[in-house]
C-alpha cells in the first residue's frame, strides 16, 4: 500500500515539475509584477488604470467581442457539418481532410492567406478576370475573422464530431419512428446529447480567441486591437512589463470564467 | 384464420439487397389486424429486416408493401401508424421517464392536459406509475423495458414492432414480460409484430408464426401446426427437440426407417419416394426390450428438473433423444416405443403451398 503510493508519488515528479516550472512559476511572476510599479513597490495601481483607463476595458469588450463572432461563426459551421460527417460513408477521410491543416504551423497558414488575399493574390486576379476590379482584402475586420475562423474551425468540429458520434443510432431511429422530423430530432435529441462536445468546442474556440495577436497584427492590420495584442504591445515594444501582466491577469481571469461556463456536468438528475 | 378479412399489412414479393447480398427473397405474407404475430428465426434470417421495412427505417429494392390496402412503399418512417420497440431501448437518455413516453404525442400537438393522461395511461399499462419524474440512468432493464413499451403505444400505432425486446433480461424476467406484453396486446386489441429467435418464446406468445431462415419464410401457422407438422428439415430442427433421420415412403401411410416398416398417418407422395422423419423427443416411450419397436442402448443422460433428457443410440448408430418422467440406467438396453400419430413425414424441398394442398388431398378423402 505505502509502495504503491511511493511509486505513484515518483511517476508524478515530471508532471509536477513541468507544472511548476511552466505554469506555477510563470503565473505567480505575472502575478507579482501586475501587482507593483516600476520602482518595485506593491500597488493596485495597475489594475485602477486598466478599469478607469478608457483604453483597456473597450480593448476588453473588443477581445471578448471578436473571440465570440468567431466561436459563434465556428459553431454556426461546424454543428450541422459534424451531424453529416457522422452520417457519411467515408467519415474517417472526411475527418482527415479537416484534420490534416491543424499540422501545418499556424504562421505558415497565416502567410499563405496574406498571398492569397493581398492586391496581386490569386483571388483579386481572379476578380479582375471578371472585371470586378481589385479590392483591399487584407487588413479588416473582415478578413481577420475570416482568417480566425478558418484556422480555429478544427477545433469546434472535432469535439462536436465526437459526442454526436457517440450517440446511439437506435435512438436517432426511435426518434423518428415516433414521428419526429430530423429538425426535431435534431433539437431534441442531438443538441443536447451532444452538448459536452459543444462545449468542449467552444472551450477550444473561444479561449485562444481572446488572446490572438498575431493575427491581428497580420492579418487585421492593427485595425482590431485586443488584450492579446496589448500585450504584446506592453512587453516587447512600450516594455511596460506591469501592465502587460495586469492584463494578462485579467485575461487568465477570463479564461477562467469561460472555463466554469461550460464546465461538462454530471448525469442530470 | 379468416382470410376474408383485409390485412392490416401486406407483403407482395418484397425484395431487399445490400452489397449483393439478398438479405430478403420475393417475401409474400399477409397481417391481420388484432393478432400477435411472431417472427421466428436465427440471426441473419432476415426478420429484423421485415420489421425495418415495415416501420419504414428500409426501403425495399423490389415488390409491394400495402397498409390497410395502400401501397406504403414511399412513405416516410415518421408518418407511417406503427411504433417499434427496440432491442436496446433506445430510450432518451436526456429526458425523464414521463418525457420519453409523452414525445410522440408532443410531437403530435395534443393538448397538455391530453399528454399528460396519455402518459400516465400508458405507465399505468406498463405498471410504472410512480416512475414519471425518473431519469433513465435510474431504472433497471425490466423498467426501461417498460418505458420502451409505454413510449411506442402512447402514439396509438395501429401495429407495434417489437424488436426481440426481451432478449436482454434474465429468465424470470423475461417469463414475466412475455405474458404481461400477450396480456397488453389482448387488452389493447392492436396488431404486434414481435420478433425473436427465441423458439420457446415463440410457442408461448404467438397467435400466428412465421418462420424465418435465409431471407424466406420458410412455414407460417399456429404454434401448434407448426411444431406438429414441421415442413421441413430446418424448421423441425429449430422448433423444439427432433429426432430426425432418413427414410423411405414405401406407399401412403407406410414408412420405412433404420431398416423398419412402420404405419403411419401420411400419405400423398410418390410409392418409395425418400423422406426425412420426425419424432420429437416427448413422443419417445422407454418399454422393456421385447415390447419396443426399436431396440437402443441408453448412451446419456441428464437431469432437467422436470424431465430427464435421455440420449440413446440404436443398432444403426442413431441417436435417439427421449424426453422420460423416470431415471434410466446408462449402458442398459430398452425399446422405443411410438405411435403411428408421432411419425411425422417430411418431402425433401417441399413449399408451403404444395404442402398444404398434400394434407388437403388425403385429409379430405
Amino acid at each position: 500500500m505505502k509502495d504503491n503510493t511511493r511509486a505513484k508519488a515518483f511517476f508524478a515528479i515530471p508532471y509536477i515539475s513541468w507544472l511548476a516550472v511552466f505554469v506555477i512559476v510563470p503565473i505567480a511572476l505575472l502575478v507579482y509584477q501586475s501587482l507593483t510599479n516600476a520602482q518595485g513597490n506593491l500597488t493596485l495601481a495597475n489594475f485602477h488604470e486598466f478599469i478607469t483607463s478608457d483604453v483597456y476595458l473597450p480593448m476588453a469588450f473588443n477581445s471578448v467581442f471578436y473571440a465570440l463572432i468567431i466561436t459563434a461563426i465556428t459553431f454556426v459551421i461546424s454543428f450541422p457539418a459534424a451531424y453529416v460527417l457522422s452520417r457519411l460513408k467515408h467519415r474517417q477521410l472526411w475527418l482527415m481532410l479537416i484534420i490534416l491543416p491543424t499540422w501545418i504551423n499556424v504562421l505558415l497558414k497565416t502567410y499563405a492567406f496574406l498571398g492569397l488575399l493581398s492586391k496581386s493574390g490569386l483571388i483579386n486576379q481572379l476578380f479582375a478576370t471578371l472585371g470586378f476590379g481589385t479590392h483591399n482584402l487584407l487588413f479588416n475586420h473582415v478578413s481577420f475573422i475570416f482568417v480566425a475562423v478558418y484556422l480555429e474551425l478544427p477545433f469546434m468540429l472535432l469535439p462536436i464530431y465526437n459526442s454526436i458520434n457517440e450517440i446511439d443510432p437506435d435512438i436517432l431511429k426511435a426518434s423518428r419512428d415516433l414521428g419526429a422530423k430530423p429538425v426535431n430530432t435534431l433539437t431534441q435529441l442531438v443538441f443536447p446529447l451532444s452538448i459536452n462536445g459543444i462545449k468542449s468546442g467552444i472551450q477550444a474556440v473561444f479561449i485562444p480567441s481572446l488572446s490572438l495577436f498575431m493575427l491581428t497584427t497580420l492579418i487585421g492590420g492593427n485595425k482590431v486591437m485586443t488584450l492579446g495584442s496589448a500585450i504584446e504591445l506592453h512587453f516587447i515594444v512600450t516594455q511596460n512589463w506591469h501592465m502587460g501582466s495586469t492584463i494578462a491577469i485579467v485575461l487568465i481571469f477570463a479564461m477562467a470564467v469561460t472555463m466554469y461556463f461550460t464546465r461538462e456536468r454530471g448525469k442530470r438528475k | 384464420m379468416d382470410k376474408k378479412v383485409l390485412p392490416v399489412i401486406e407483403f407482395k414479393n418484397v425484395g431487399l439487397s445490400f452489397d449483393n447480398n439478398e438479405i430478403l427473397k420475393n417475401v409474400s405474407f399477409e397481417i391481420e389486424a388484432g393478432q400477435f404475430y411472431t417472427l421466428l428465426g436465427p440471426s441473419g434470417s432476415g426478420k429484423s429486416t421485415i420489421l425495418n421495412l415495415i416501420s419504414g427505417q428500409l426501403s425495399a429494392d423490389a415488390g409491394e408493401i400495402l397498409f390497410d390496402g395502400k401501397v406504403i412503399n414511399n412513405i416516410p418512417a415518421e408518418s407511417r401508424r406503427v411504433n417499434t420497440v427496440f432491442q436496446n431501448y433506445a430510450l432518451f437518455p436526456n429526458m425523464t421517464v414521463f418525457d420519453n413516453v409523452a414525445f410522440g404525442p408532443k410531437l403530435k400537438k395534443m393538448p397538455k392536459d391530453k399528454i399528460k393522461a396519455k402518459v400516465r395511461e400508458m405507465l399505468a399499462l406498463v405498471k410504472l406509475e410512480a416512475f414519471e419524474n425518473r431519469a433513465i440512468q435510474e431504472l433497471s432493464g425490466g423498467q426501461k423495458q417498460r418505458v420502451a413499451i409505454a413510449r411506442a403505444l402512447a402514439n396509438e400505432p395501429d401495429v407495434l414492432l417489437l424488436d426481440e425486446p426481451l432478449s436482454a433480461l434474465d429468465y424470470k424476467l423475461r417469463k414475466q414480460m412475455q405474458s404481461e406484453l400477450r396480456a397488453i396486446q389482448k387488452r389493447l386489441g392492436i396488431t404486434f409484430i414481435f420478433v425473436t429467435h427465441d423458439q420457446e418464446e415463440a410457442l408461448a406468445m404467438s397467435d400466428w408464426i412465421f418462420i424465418m431462415n435465409d431471407g424466406k419464410i420458410q412455414q407460417n401457422g399456429t404454434p401448434v401446426d407448426i411444431y406438429d407438422e414441421p415442413i421441413n428439415h430446418f424448421v423441425a430442427d429449430f422448433i423444439g427437440e427432433s429426432n430426425i433421420v432418413n427414410g423411405v415412403m414405401k406407399q401412403d401411410y407406410l414408412v420405412s426407417f433404420v431398416n423398419k416398416d412402420f404405419e403411419n398417418l401420411d400419405a400423398g407422395m410418390k410409392p418409395n419416394e425418400p423422406v426425412e422423419v420426425v419424432l420429437r423427443p416427448e413422443d419417445l416411450d422407454l418399454v422393456p426390450v421385447e415390447q419396443g419397436k426399436l431396440i437402443v442402448t441408453i448412451a446419456d443422460q441428464s437431469f432437467r428438473g422436470d424431465f430427464y433428457e435421455i440420449t440413446a443410440i440404436d443398432d444403426d448408430q442413431n441417436e435417439w433423444k427421449v424426453q422420460a418422467t423416470n431415471p434410466s440406467t446408462v449402458g442398459a438396453r430398452v425399446g422405443l416405443d411410438f405411435g403411428p400419430e408421432d411419425i411425422h413425414v417430411m418431402r425433401f424441398n417441399e413449399s408451403e403451398d404444395d404442402f398444404d394442398a398434400r394434407i388437403e388431398s388425403y385429409e379430405g378423402e
